[in-house]
Formats: structure tokens, sequence, C-alpha cells
């Protein structure tokens, strides 16, 4: 492949975006593997009971770890319990965030509400705006121009990428966009998304969270402490290494503008502990092939599909094996990604079955 | 309203449906959902979302409501109403009727 170091327009107001219109990739259809309608009704199943049980324990050890910090304040040992804080507060809550978002981890519709907005607040993502910009992540995954979720646009930002483990960019360009939207003036390309009856949203949610924010800074210095802020608001920063360290191996390095989740998404085996703190969300061919599937009913729905997708990947491991060298190769040659390669009998019967359709 | 019925289309079989599920119908270029809710509660709508135009009979049926497949817009089946975001456009319901053990979809 002739190495190009031209970087595309990710942007959603730009040409690539109108490009991606042209040629119909914009709301396009998507390939998904069939699967017989009672199978997929047991799938899309709800139920309140495995959210239930799983967002107490969240909480539960996001207190252990809450009150560990406060136990060890002031000592060196607070620096592991921060970790762990970190971790489960923001980390965490990211997957907590994504799932009730799409409206699948618990059956009943305010349960998913009020958790997408607490978790919604300790990811540092705006509840309203990220609702829609998942929303077209869905439509048009890994489309230049349409996505505003591209994680790792090419060429890669390496340091970027580091940064945000501790959500440096991601983090202060959200916290911008919170006092820009609380003033009551929208950033031009969430407009392209969020539909003008949702804008009052953004701005009220905006204010919310300001609010919380000088609370939370108020009691700091009245107080004379930083815990407070240490325990609500700074965890969206140094919590964040955990959701990019899971968040990376979903597309990063894979093919763009393409209408098959096989070729731009990874499903990764990851171990309970992993699982339990993502969600499932590393079965992500099967969550974006079947965006209804809560996360509970996920690893049966890969059993279901495995035959006809590329292999998963054995380990989290396994995935930055990949994903590290591509990256950096990316920044010379952004024209380069991995090529997710179908099992040979799948590729030949959906082959034929192209040319059929085309005869 | 079933006093702007211009025709009656048959659907299908009504067993065909089961119970809290819904069915894709294709008539003459356009596209239905019709609905089987409790017992012999058959239903009908549009059936691309009014999101993004995917096709609701691949959705969920529950509690009444259409959840479409791709993003979670909600819909109440009876009345067409778009229950919050993405969807924020209503649906248009259309009325059925049993006839010999068959669906009928009322169109205008």
């Amino acid at each position: 492949m002739t190495a190009t170091t031209h970087r595309r327009d990710y942007s959603l107001t730009g040409e690539e975006g109108k490009k991606a219109v042209a040629n119909g990739l914009a709301g396009a259809q998507w390939y998904a593997c069939p699967i017989p309608r009672k199978q997929m009704k047991e799938l899309m199943a709800r139920s309140d009971q495995p959210a239930i049980r799983d967002t107490i324990l969240w909480f539960a050890l996001i207190l252990a770890a809450g009150a560990l910090v406060v136990a060890t304040w002031g000592t060196w040992w607070a620096v592991p319990a921060l970790i762990v804080y970190g971790a489960l507060y923001g980390g965490a809550a990211d997957s907590r965030w994504h799932e009730s978002g799409h409206g699948t981890a618990f059956r009943t519709r305010w349960m998913n509400d009020a958790l997408y907005q607490v978790a919604s607040f300790m990811v540092l993502r705006q509840p309203t705006v990220w609702r829609w910009s998942h929303s077209r992540h869905h439509t048009d995954t890994i489309i230049v121009g349409r996505d505003p979720e591209i994680a790792v646009p090419r060429p890669p930002d390496i340091l970027g990428i580091f940064l945000n483990l501790a959500a440096l960019k991601s983090g202060t360009k959200e916290l911008a966009g919170v006092v820009r939207h609380a003033m009551g003036s929208l950033d031009p390309e969430v407009r392209t998304y969020v539909p003008e009856s949702e804008q009052p949203k953004v701005v009220r949610e905006a204010r919310i969270w300001l609010a919380i924010w000088a609370g939370v800074g108020t009691l700091s210095l009245l107080l004379h402490s930083w815990l407070p802020l240490v325990l609500v608001g700074l965890p969206s920063f140094y919590g964040a290494w955990l959701y990019v360290f899971f968040g990376l191996t979903q597309h990063a390095g894979l093919a763009e503008d393409v209408l098959d989740h096989r070729l731009n998404s990874r499903t990764v085996y990851m171990n309970p502990v992993f699982r339990f703190l993502y969600w499932n969300m590393n079965y992500h061919v099967e969550h974006h092939m079947f965006p209804m599937v809560p996360y509970h009913a996920l690893p049966k729905l890969h059993a279901a599909i495995k035959d006809r997708c590329p292999p998963a990947y054995p380990s989290t491991l396994a995935a930055y094996r990949e994903i590290v060298p591509t990256l950096l190769r990316q920044r010379k040659d952004p024209g380069y990604h991995v090529k997710r390669e179908l099992p040979p009998a799948v590729a030949a019967r959906e082959a034929a079955l192209m040319a059929g359709a085309a005869a | 309203m079933t006093s702007n019925v211009k025709e009656w289309v048959e659907v299908c079989d009504a067993d065909e449906i089961e119970e809290e599920d819904v069915i894709r119908f294709d008539h003459r270029g356009r596209t239905f959902a019709v609905y089987r809710l409790e017992g012999d509660d058959y239903r009908a709508t549009d059936g691309l979302c009014t999101h993004e135009q995917v096709h609701l009979a691949d959705g969920l049926v529950m509690d009444g409501i259409i959840e479409c497949p791709k993003h979670n817009g909600r819909f109440d089946i009876c009345s067409g109403r778009a229950k919050g975001a993405p969807a924020c456009v209503d649906l248009k319901t259309y009325p059925v009727r049993l006839e010999g053990g068959k669906v009928l979809l009322g169109l205008d």
C-alpha cells in the first residue's frame, strides 16, 4: 500500500461528511447476521434483576473505595485507594452510561434514565449531547465526517491518547462545552446531531452540573481540603484511564467507511472482572450489530453469530498486540488499517449472495 | 380512524403473529408494522421509525411499546406517540380488524 500522510476531515461539518452522504454511507443499510425472530426476541428480552444486582455491587464498591480514600487521606496509602476509586467511579461509569443510554440495562425505564443521568455525570459526558452523539455513532459507525465518536482518527494522536488517560483532552473539551452550554450557546457540531427540541435540555443539564461542581468546590473551600473534589468531580479525570484502556479495543486501527461491523469493530474475550467493569462491551461486534440486546445477553448473542464473524481476540493483551503497532504505523501511513477476515466459507457465501443480488 | 378507511387489506393469518410481537407488512410500496398485543388486540403503525427510517418489525414489543431495534426510539403502539429521545415524531397508526381468522389492515 502506498504510504500517505493525508489527514481526512473528521469534523461533522466538513467535506468528508458531505462525501459520505453522496456516497450512500450515511444512514446506510448495514450487514446483520441472520437470527430467527424467536431467538432474537429471547435475546432482546429485558430484565431488571441483573442490572439491579450489578448496580448495587458497583455503588457498594465505590463507597468502600471512597471510605478507604477518606481513611488513608494524607498518607501514601491514599494513592492505591484513589486508583481503585477513580477506576470504579470514572472508569466503570462509562459502560453504565453506555448501557443505560441504550435503554437496555433495566426493563424499567426510569431506572435506565436515573442510571444514565448519574453515570453521565460520573464519566463527564453531557447526557443529552452524548445520547444523540451515540445515536449517530450507531447509525454511521466509523464513517468519517459522520461519526462524532471516532476515538482514534488517522494519523493517530498518540500524545492525545496518553493525555486522555486522565481525560486531559477529552475532559477539558467537555468542561468547555458544559460552560458554553450553561451560557446558552450551543456548539455548532452539537447542533448537527441534537434536534432543536432537545437543545433546551442541553442547557439545563449544563447548569445543573455547574451548580453541583460549585457546591462541591465550596465544600472543599470551607473544609480547607481537596477531599470533596477528589471524591466528586476529579475522579472523572483520574479514573478515565480504565475506559480508555477498554474503549481503544472497540474500533482503533480497524477499517473506516465500511458497512459491516465485523470489519470495523472488535470482539475481545475478557476476564470476569473486566467484563463486570465493562458490562460486556467487549462483545462489541455483537453490540453494534444488535444494539437492543442487553449486556447480560451478549455472550449468548456471540455464541449465536460467531461462526459468521472474524475470530474473537483471545485476550485484551492480544487485542493490544494488534492495536499498538497499527496505531504507530498509521502515524506515517494513515491509509493503513487492520483488515478483519471473515471465515472463508462465510465470505464465499456472502460474495455469492452479493453477486446474485447484483445480477 | 376507521371512518377514513378506503380499503381493507389482508395481512396474514391471525395466528401468524405471536402475542407481544410485530411483523413487517409491505403493500404497494409502503411498509407497515402490524402488532399483536395481549390476546386478540391487533394494531398497526407505519413500519419505519420516524427517527432514522429503521424497520420497527425488527424491534421489541414490551408493555404496549415498540422499541426501534437501532436506537431505542420508543412509541406507544396504540396511539403512535413518540415516548422520548431519539424518537421525537409520532408514528401514524392504522385500524386493524380480524375477519375469518385473517388480520386486515385499514388504509386511507
